[in-house]
């Protein structure tokens, strides 16, 4: 068992050094630089070019730059951003936080809830309750997050009026100020993400239903409820924690679209402004960074799975 | 089963007829438009800003004076052809790369997964922006970019499908006669996971969809004055309290079309056979 | 009282008329024991339910009804049957593997059994779990509870299913299929054990099964089922020496018996497809007596000495098949093809091999093993799951690479993988595998399957293609309408003869036949046992055939030779092997194996244990430790092969000492 986590914990690691490396090449074979970007129509002039490239560092061989790269990462110096002139570490770091409140709002309502209807609509099979439920899911899952943010700005914050719609807190206000700033955005990034994890689960748990052990169950005479309790349940939920997992890092994309569509201050809406300013050092911070979370996230997942479920934790005598 | 019984079987069904006719429904427009516009869709004018709908404007105009209705039948033009053809090339790589990790096993497939695994663990959205931010922003760019970044997932679902048919004998059975790697992948693997790829096509068409339209709303892909749904909603975001209709319509064209895609992929999916739930949406 | 009652039951297929079940009409007193038999789709299992009250979904009971101990099982409320299901009448599944929820520990499994219902206190129910552990044989009663399934053998998961069918002391015990899937000598232990079983509580039995030697072991009376009708209804005695019904009658002769070591004959045509209504008798089509009032259908009717039969001419003769002999195979001096010295195989990871067998068990090691097969002979290669008998059929095919080892083809080496082999020596080596759903491509016609191997070895245009394509499917007696036919399309025996046509169709010098026939209905199997002779005789191909089923090899082979463990321990001609055997493996094995014939049913099993693990084996002779003939030096030194009679070698240190 030890083992198992060990490996997992290495190939996690592995994953990030591919994704540091992926993240600096990507960048590495486009034409031009971070300092033809950045500067645009003014890179036609030489010596402005050159200028920037001694200050960036840019003559250096590609490997050289990325060990210094990687090596300034290890001790937790992001580089410096060129349009902003800052430390990207100190750009970064609020806003992370700020994104990580609006994901975890996101979370901890959302998953919750989404199991619940999820195992609610598989016991009640195509009845009233999960055709509609179902059909809500559906309609959800297809709409892109602006759709969603428009929506519910349209509904709650217009017509109603209960909200102010977009989010005018600065991206340094204090923790509290921006957790209530959250309920619209958070509702738009966790109603597609579940109506991913209510369809998975239901047919999870459907699939599981027609298993011989609970056949089995049946023949010994065990009520349906403790059936359901004890014998479906657990063996219908935990191979969707890893599936979980994985939607839940996906939640990252649909991140950077809701921020911008609610101007919450967070990480996403960070790397739209670095893109429309070409500012490449930024945007690499910023993508590399979204890899960290998300390798966390799956691996947190593949752990918990890995807890719960005793046929990884012990081998055949 | 082929062809016409499939069809059939879509189409008894209500999720499946509607979701075809709306497919086709917007396929329809989308080729046919241009010839049916009503208003130049990018002529403004500025006496005519933010009209409700009317019968000159059944949609109503935008706060540049465009008329919404013309917009709005060719805002999903460029977005699917574009999806189209990223979806092609996503389908293609991945189902290679998939199907030829599956069959050669062992350390090449350890290694080339990986690679995978962490290409996949960032957003694709953000790939899509570290090109544009070097790039600078197109149609033609977005195409490779959009399908070597979607086609990730493909691999996953191909190889998955690729193995679960590697396994069995008859494949064994081919490299016990000493057939080519090439002829196993092409004669015994491909016609399987054929219905598998066939609805993984679809899904990842509606996903590009969505993906392209999610760019141009952040500013990032087709780029104005060409019309675009997500172009539109960005556009009329600021002024949703006295013109809803701008944000409406091209939010209901938007969603009627990957509505009508899911029920169909759906609807086929089951006729075929095929699970569904596999792969996440990519970004 | 009657415990079981059971009239005029007919369950069919919601909204059609294709029954399942017709006009089932059985009974059952208290502390009987009642045998189902039948090939698969005659709706034995759906029967078996039914008794229980439960139906498959997309299945309804549309006639008839089930009584059980007086009560009508269609009108109990959902309520009362729940506490009858465990208590008064007890399931014991056909795959313990799948019967039991991963999830939970098998203490608490076999506990809940008991806490569900009101017949053991609740305080006693910790105590009784241990009782129970012990009373089915299970090793440490008292800490297996503690383990999750799948922490247990099949034979353990087994037992412990058993245990849960006893927890409550019901009147009446249900097993479909228990043994299938076990290894023979944990399949006889099981037998064993539920009769020991039922002597001790005297609860009455109905046990479905398809191999009919399996119910003469434990019950004793057999029904015997066809097209979803009883047709037959005997003491089991009765039926196995005179059996009456002429269906009942080519079933039991086309079951291969090892003291009788020959072709059993095979009955033509196919069996119905479950559902589907004949007018008249079912079986009247394949029936040798049929005549015209065999369309009318017979109904279940006394017969004098006991019993009940649905025939309108039943036999009443003994029962007396007739093999056809192996004929001996004149061989040119014993002409090797294909030679095997010292062959080693171990299960490496992380290669395109290992994932290939990761389905099947992934630990089987070959420990040094030779073998000879010559040319135009039928070799034998017997032992039970995990003995090493498939990886030897893939090392020779390349299909898994060797450790240590030679493999030669008339003399010149065999590379270890099959992409290091020239296609001369891909074609003269072909092998036939044991799923014929698996083994075809289930997209390809069977023109196309067909094709492969004769554009890829011959070059053959498509002109070429038809014609071989024609004379091969000929040559498999299959019609020439099944070129364009998929898999699907096919049973599973016609699936069979295509994968035979296909090896063929190379024409090979030597075919390796992996467990080919384990899939099939008995009956289907004789014929293509019979195939497989007649065309390797016709064509002087040599044939390697590995199967775990004793009689069937016993049927079709020349020589045999018996292996366990990774090692061979015993081989030489058929008759002098299965009749005479010397090493002690050998003998467990025969005694071990359930034929349906009431002289054997009541010989004593002579092995105990279960099979090491293959990455542990036993110090010297690996059988040592299951050995009842064991001495010490059988625990330090490892026997070799060595001859002791005429071409009979075994791997034994002392000569004779089966005593037969």
């Amino acid at each position: 068992m030890l083992g198992l986590i060990l490996r997992r914990l290495g190939a996690a690691w592995i994953t990030v050094v591919v994704v540091a490396v992926v993240v600096f090449v990507g960048v590495e074979v486009m034409p031009g630089d971070a300092c033809t970007a950045m500067l645009g129509r003014d890179a036609a002039r030489i010596e402005v070019l050159e200028n920037c490239r001694d200050r960036m560092g840019l003559n250096r061989p590609p490997v050289e730059r990325f060990n210094a790269w990687a090596g300034d990462l290890a001790q937790g110096d992001l580089g410096v951003s060129m349009k902003r002139e800052r430390p990207i570490v100190d750009i970064v770091g609020p806003r992370l936080r700020n994104t990580l409140i609006l994901a975890f709002a996101a979370a901890l309502a959302g998953v919750p809830l989404a199991i619940g209807l999820g195992v609610m609509v598989a016991l009640r099979r195509e009845r009233p309750f999960d055709i509609i439920v179902s059909t809500t899911a559906l309609v959800a899952m297809t709409m892109p997050e602006f759709v969603v943010a428009a929506l519910l700005i349209l509904i709650f914050a217009i017509w109603l009026g209960w909200s102010s719609g977009v989010v005018t807190a600065a991206y340094d206000a204090p923790a509290l100020t921006l957790l209530f700033a959250t309920p619209l955005p958070a509702v738009t990034l966790a109603l597609v993400y579940m109506a991913h994890i209510l369809r998975m689960v239901r047919s999870s748990v459907i699939d599981t239903a027609g298993a011989d052990y609970i056949l089995m169950a049946r023949m010994k005479g065990v009520p349906e409820r403790q059936i359901v309790r004890r014998h479906l349940l657990p063996n219908a939920i935990l191979p969707t924690i890893p599936v979980i997992g994985l939607t839940l890092a996906w939640l990252l994309s649909g991140v950077v679209i809701v921020e911008s569509a609610f101007n919450y201050p967070g990480l996403g809406r960070l790397a739209v402004n670095a893109v429309a300013d070409r500012d490449l050092p930024l945007v690499q911070a910023t993508a590399l960074i979204f890899g960290l979370i998300y390798v966390s996230m799956t691996l947190i997942a593949d752990l918990l799975a890995m807890a719960l479920n005793p046929r990884l934790r012990t081998r055949r005598l | 089963m082929s062809g016409a019984p499939i069809l059939r079987a879509v189409l008894s069904q209500p999720s499946g007829a509607i979701g075809i006719t709306l497919v086709v429904g917007h396929v329809m427009l989308a080729v046919l438009s241009p010839l049916v516009l009503p208003h130049d869709p990018i002529a403004q004018s500025a006496d005519l800003m933010l009209q409700m709908p009317s019968l000159s404007h059944p949609f109503g105009t935008d706060r540049l004076g465009r008329d919404i209705l013309s917009r709005v039948m060719l805002g999903g033009r460029e977005a699917m052809l574009i999806a189209t053809l990223a979806t092609l090339v996503a389908m293609v790589w991945g189902t290679v790369v998939g199907i030829f990790l599956a069959l050669i096993g062992g350390r090449i497939d350890t290694y080339i997964m990986r690679i995978v695994d962490a290409l996949s663990s960032i957003p694709g959205i953000l790939i899509v922006m570290i090109f544009v931010a070097a790039l600078g922003v197109g149609a033609t760019a977005l195409i490779p970019i959009l399908g070597c970044s979607y086609g990730l997932s493909v691999v996953y679902i191909a190889r998955a499908a690729a193995l679960d048919f590697v396994a069995r004998d008859f494949v064994l059975a081919a490299q016990a006669r000493g057939e080519a790697r090439a002829t196993i992948l092409i004669r015994e693997i491909l016609p399987n996971v054929r219905d598998t790829l066939a609805v993984q096509g679809a899904m990842q068409w509606s996903w590009l969809m969505l993906g392209i339209t999610s760019l141009s709303f952040l500013g990032l892909g087709v780029a104005p004055p060409t019309p675009d749904w997500g172009l539109m909603i960005a556009d009329a975001r600021g002024v949703m309290p006295t013109a809803p209709w701008a944000v409406l319509w091209p939010m209901a064209m938007l969603s009627t079309l990957i509505v009508g895609v899911n029920l169909a992929t759906d609807s086929f999916a089951k006729a075929l056979g095929v699970d569904r739930q596999m792969g996440v949406r990519a970004a | 009282m009657t415990l079981l009652d059971v009239q005029e039951l007919t369950i069919s297929q919601v909204g059609s008329d294709a029954a399942i079940v017709r006009a089932a009409t059985l009974a059952l007193e208290p502390g009987e024991t009642l045998g189902i038999a039948g090939e698969s789709g005659c709706g034995k299992s759906t029967l078996l339910l039914a008794l229980m009250g439960v139906v498959k979904p997309g299945l309804a009971v549309t006639g008839g009804h089930v009584h059980l101990m007086g009560q009508h099982l269609g009108s109990i409320a959902p309520e009362a049957m729940r506490r009858l299901r465990g208590q008064s009448i007890a399931w014991v599944p056909q795959s313990a593997a799948m019967a039991l929820t991963p999830t939970m520990r098998v203490g608490a499994q076999l506990a809940e059994a008991m806490s569900v219902h009101d017949t053991i206190p609740p305080g006693d129910i910790t105590a009784r779990t241990t009782a129970l552990f012990a009373q089915v044989r299970l090793p440490e009663p008292n800490q297996i509870g503690a383990r999750y399934p799948h922490e247990l053998s099949g034979g353990q998961m087994q037992r412990v299913v058993i245990a849960m069918a006893l927890a409550c002391a019901p009147k009446l015990l249900l097993l479909d299929e228990p043994t299938t899937g076990l290894d023979v000598t944990t399949q006889a232990e099981i037998l064993d054990l539920l009769g020991e079983l039922r002597r001790d509580t005297g609860m009455a039995m109905v046990c479905v099964s398809h191999d009919i030697g399996v119910l003469a072991r434990l019950t004793a009376r057999v029904a015997v089922m066809y097209a979803g009708r009883i047709v037959e209804d005997r003491p089991t005695a009765a039926l196995l020496t005179r059996p009456a019904h002429p269906y009942a009658r080519a079933l039991l002769a086309s079951v291969p018996q090892i003291e009788n070591p020959g072709m059993p004959p095979s009955i033509p045509g196919s069996p119905p497809a479950p559902g589907m209504s004949t007018p008249g008798c079912a079986f009247a089509p394949r029936c040798s007596r049929a005549h015209a009032a065999c369309d009318l259908v017979p109904a279940l009717s006394p017969l004098p000495l006991g019993g009940r039969v649905a025939c309108h001419s039943p036999e009443n003769g003994i029962f007396a098949p007739v093999v056809m002999p192996t004929p001996l195979v004149a061989q040119e001096a014993g002409v090797p093809v294909v030679t095997v010295r010292d062959l080693v195989v171990q299960y490496r990871r992380a290669s395109l091999f290992a994932r290939l067998s990761r389905r099947s068990r992934p630990d089987s090691v070959v420990a040094g093993v030779s073998l000879t097969l010559l040319k135009g002979e039928i070799l034998g290669l017997v032992g039970e799951s995990g003995s090493g008998k498939s990886t030897i059929v893939r090392a020779i095919a390349g299909l898994w690479p060797r450790s240590a080892g030679t493999i030669t083809l008339d003399g010149a080496n065999l590379p270890a993988r099959a992409t290091e082999r020239d296609r001369a020596a891909l074609r003269r080596v072909q092998v036939v595998f044991q799923n014929p759903d698996a083994s075809l491509n289930p997209r390809h016609t069977v023109r196309e399957i067909l094709a492969q191997p004769l554009r890829l070895y011959f070059n053959a245009s498509p002109a070429e293609v038809e014609d071989h394509a024609r004379s091969l499917t000929a040559a498999v007696r299959l019609d020439p309408d099944h070129l364009d036919r998929r898999p699907a399309q096919l049973s599973g025996g016609e699936r069979q003869r295509v994968a035979l046509a296909r090896a063929f169709a190379a024409e090979p010098d030597v075919i390796l036949c992996d467990e080919v026939t384990s899939a099939l209905d008995v009956s289907v199997q004789a014929s293509v046992l019979a195939l497989i002779r007649d065309l390797c005789q016709s064509r002087g191909t040599s044939c390697l055939f590995v199967a775990h089923d004793i009689a069937v090899v016993a049927a079709l082979c020349d020589r045999v030779a018996v292996i366990y463990l990774g090692q061979i321990v015993e081989i030489g001609r058929t008759t002098d092997v299965f009749l005479r055997p010397q090493h002690p493996y050998t003998e467990a094995l025969l005694s071990a194996i359930p034929e349906p014939d009431p002289m054997k049913t009541m010989q004593p099993v002579l092995i105990n244990g279960e099979m090491p693990s293959m990455t542990d084996p036993p110090a010297g002779c690996r059988f040592s430790t299951r050995c009842r003939h064991v001495r010490d030096v059988c625990r330090t030194s490892t026997p070799a092969l060595a001859l002791r009679s005429a071409e009979h070698f075994t791997a034994c240190h002392f000569e004779g000492i089966t005593g037969i």
